[in-house]
């Protein structure tokens, strides 16, 4: 099962900042990051987020758990390009049948992978710091995204952890019907295909119910809502974001004075 | 109570009140002519199929114009109910789809941030709700972490919070064991006052009762046709509505123990676990004997039919079949087997029928088993119509099983384990919410069934099915674990 909830520690000085402050400085700092090709200013990019890490009260330990996805990923685009890269320049370092492997080759894989890491982990870090009941809110009151849209969305992720079991009971209770795949794996796709199709159908039905009960509690009345919880957007909020910015320039402003930089464009 | 904020309703009139959903031939509910006024207390009643549930969704102004075609009005002090909702509250069912947020005290205040309470005042009512309803924890406690009965709790007090004038509750405890159940309809007792005006849907009616004044029963080709105080409606109707499975209270049930003794061991569980669900078990099932397994919620009572079912991979100890019952699997424990030999065997039903549902038709549903082992066409038409027959389902051959009523679907899920013939019958809960009709059928078929010679396990909380039928009991304990922590109790009941 993928972990959804947030881990902070309560009362870490950037965990407790406003969700769309945390989303805006992750998506800004992000996005600097995607303008280069170079290994550097991702390097450089890891290494801030690393130390910022201790004030998001997050452990590293956690972290790597929840960054698990991105090792293998990491992992695949090495072992991609050392097989199938068309542009094998560099010192040679290993050659085996097929397999060449270059200074040039293992550079341009450092490269990806770094970037990889310095725009993902942002992103995973505002996730495992932000309870989503707060996110909601915030969007609302701060971002003013539509409440029947955030609410719902809101309503909609707390019923996924219920198909993790879903799952599980369908495919028991197919099975107690005689039905199974065996080795076959023409049987297995279709079997998973039908469960999912269950499952799918067994979502909508609840879907549907948890919205009329919505709108008996008055969701689609049409009054303006109130906010039974203020989120506040402060200057401490606003600081982050413009720190966020600053630090993604600052690794980008480093890697072309190295002269490293490799736009991504042109 | 805040005093004037209270949406008083003076009274609910329906004349000649029908509704039929769109696409559908028949009419859910016609013909009904009703006036509730200002805090009367009303039990609805009416056999399965009878449109009450479709009565209260009106009531609640849940049915959109444009979703069906209605004959006659409903009012609630004279305008549409679709009009006056903020003076309705209603609670349903199924408590896992009607709590919306994480934290129990968000999902109170939900609704008033819906209708535009100020905030400073949001607070304050949230506490009063979740005092009225007598809810244990506080305000952050997360929803997931309730139990069914505080989950249906909860949503009684995100109903209440709004202070309707007129509370409609939906057969509120049907998916709850009885703790559950008890807890809440003491929430409701206690959180009634003159002012609130009550209509209760509900089978169990003899826990229903200290809760209202007034009885209405509904017949189900339209109208109503008994109204009146609860003795003077069942003196005169009570026999018929029995018959028709409403729980009529003072009515006994036939026993249908066992009248010879048991045969051999079918299946043995030898220090059967798994942490931390169920603790290490020893327990012998035979033949033609009815077997009930009882205990607590988190004791581990649905882990325990899947693992003699065969469904589930053992933690610890072994699941044996006897060689009789295992055939020529006789070297590998059940959940080993294949699917197809496995269903002739041991056959289980789940709590929730729809799960088990596979096919389009209810005729297909109960021909898949036996296709699926093999059989020949003609013998499994025959197999078929037999279990459509006896199970009263053969007008609905070609009915979707989506469609069917809790009663209908519960009838097939058993049906379709019947159909491949199996030594042993697991059930879990197989008479949850059940009307009274469907209940004495399920006793009589379990026990044809152990007269014949079969197994049959019931997981149940059922103390009058346990009485009926069960030759033997067993009552498992919640596990202790490792770390000392009580057992997590959280989803719905088992």
């Amino acid at each position: 099962m993928i972990d959804l909830e947030p881990v902070a520690v309560p009362g870490a000085p950037l965990a407790r900042r406003n969700p769309v402050a945390k989303l805006a400085a992750a998506l800004l700092f992000s996005f600097v990051l995607v303008a280069t090709l170079d290994p550097i200013a991702p390097a450089i990019a890891i290494a801030v987020e690393l130390v910022a890490l201790p004030l998001f009260g997050v452990r590293y330990r956690v972290l790597a758990r929840r960054a698990w996805p991105l090792l293998v990923s990491a992992a695949g685009i090495v072992v991609t390009l050392v097989l199938f890269a068309a542009e094998r320049s560099g010192r040679l370092l290993f050659e085996a049948g097929p397999v060449v492997v270059t200074s040039g080759v293992l550079l341009t894989a450092l490269g990806l992978v770094l970037r990889m890491f310095a725009v993902a982990l942002p992103g995973v870090i505002v996730f495992a710091t932000t309870d989503p009941t707060d996110l909601a809110d915030a969007l609302i009151q701060n971002a003013k995204a539509p409440a029947r849209f955030a609410v719902g969305a809101l309503a909609a992720f707390r019923l996924v952890p219920l198909l993790g079991h879903e799952w599980q009971a369908i495919s028991m209770a197919r099975r107690a019907r005689g039905v199974d795949a065996g080795r076959n794996p023409v049987a297995k796709l279709r079997l998973f295909v039908s469960t999912a199709f269950a499952l799918l159908v067994g979502a909508i039905r609840r879907g549907t119910r948890l919205a009329v009960a919505m709108d008996a509690r008055g969701f689609d009345a049409g009054i303006p809502r109130t906010v039974a919880r203020r989120q506040r957007f402060t200057a401490a909020d606003a600081w982050l974001v413009i720190g966020a910015v600053a630090l993604a320039a600052a690794a980008l402003s480093t890697s072309i004075v190295l002269g490293t930089f490799r736009p991504l464009i042109g | 109570m805040g005093g004037e904020e209270v949406a008083v309703v003076s009274g609910v009139t329906l004349r000649g009140f029908g509704w039929r959903h769109a696409g559908r031939k028949r009419w859910a509910v016609r013909g009904v002519d009703l006036r509730i006024e200002h805090g009367e207390r009303v039990l609805l009643l009416g056999p399965s199929g009878a449109g009450k549930s479709t009565l209260l969704a009106a009531l609640a102004g849940l049915l959109p114009e444009d979703s069906g075609e209605q004959s006659g009005t409903v009012e609630i002090d004279g305008l549409d109910p679709r009009k006056a909702r903020e003076r309705v509250g209603i609670v349903f069912q199924d408590p896992e789809s009607q709590l919306v947020m994480a934290r129990c005290g968000d999902d109170v205040a939900f609704g008033l941030e819906n209708r535009g309470v100020p905030t400073d005042e949001i607070w304050p009512r949230v506490d009063e709700a979740l005092r009225r309803v007598g809810f244990p924890y506080r305000r952050d406690r997360l929803t997931a972490q309730l139990s069914g009965g505080e989950q249906q709790r909860l949503a009684l007090a995100g109903a209440l919070a709004l202070r309707p004038g007129l509370l409609l509750l939906d057969e509120p405890t049907a998916n709850l064991d009885p703790a559950g159940a008890t807890l809440v309809r003491s929430a409701v007792a206690g959180a009634l006052d003159a002012d609130t005006t009550l209509i209760l849907v509900e089978h169990r009616v003899a826990e229903a009762l200290p809760l209202v004044d007034r009885v209405v029963v509904l017949e189900p080709g339209g109208g109503v046709r008994a109204d009146g105080t609860p003795e003077a409606v069942f003196d005169v109707h009570g026999d018929a509505l029995a018959a028709e499975g409403v729980w009529v209270p003072g009515r006994t049930v036939p026993s249908r123990r066992a009248t010879v003794a048991p045969g051999e061991a079918l299946l043995t569980a030898d220090r059967l676990g798994l942490p931390p669900r169920l603790a290490e078990t020893d327990l012998t099932v035979r033949a033609g004997e009815a077997l009930a397994v009882l205990g607590p919620n988190g004791a581990g009572k649905s882990t325990l039919a899947l693992l003699l079912g065969g469904l589930l991979r053992p933690g610890s100890g072994a699941v044996t079949a006897s060689a009789e019952l295992a055939g020529r699997d006789a070297r590998t424990p059940p959940y080993r087997w294949r699917a197809p030999a496995l269903a002739t065997r041991i056959g289980s039903v789940f709590q929730d029928p729809e799960h088990q549902f596979v096919t389009g038709t209810v005729f297909d549903e109960l021909a898949l088993g036996p296709r699926r082992t093999g059989r020949p066409e003609a013998e499994v038409r025959t197999t078929v119509d037999e279990l459509l027959d006896r199970l009263r389902l053969t007008a609905l051959a070609a009915a979707n099983p989506y469609t069917l009523s809790g009663g209908e679907a519960r009838r097939l899920s058993v049906a379709t384990a019947l159909a491949t013939a199996p030594r042993l019958l697991i059930c879990d809960e197989p008479t949850f919410g059940q009307d009274r009709r469907t209940w004495l059928e399920l006793v009589d078929l379990l026990a044809d069934l152990r007269d014949a010679g079969h197994g049959v396990v019931t997981v149940t909380h059922d103390a009058e099915f346990v009485a009926a039928l069960a030759d033997r009991q067993v009552t498992l304990t919640r596990p202790v674990p490792a770390d000392g922590r009580p057992a997590a109790s959280t989803g719905g009941p088992s």
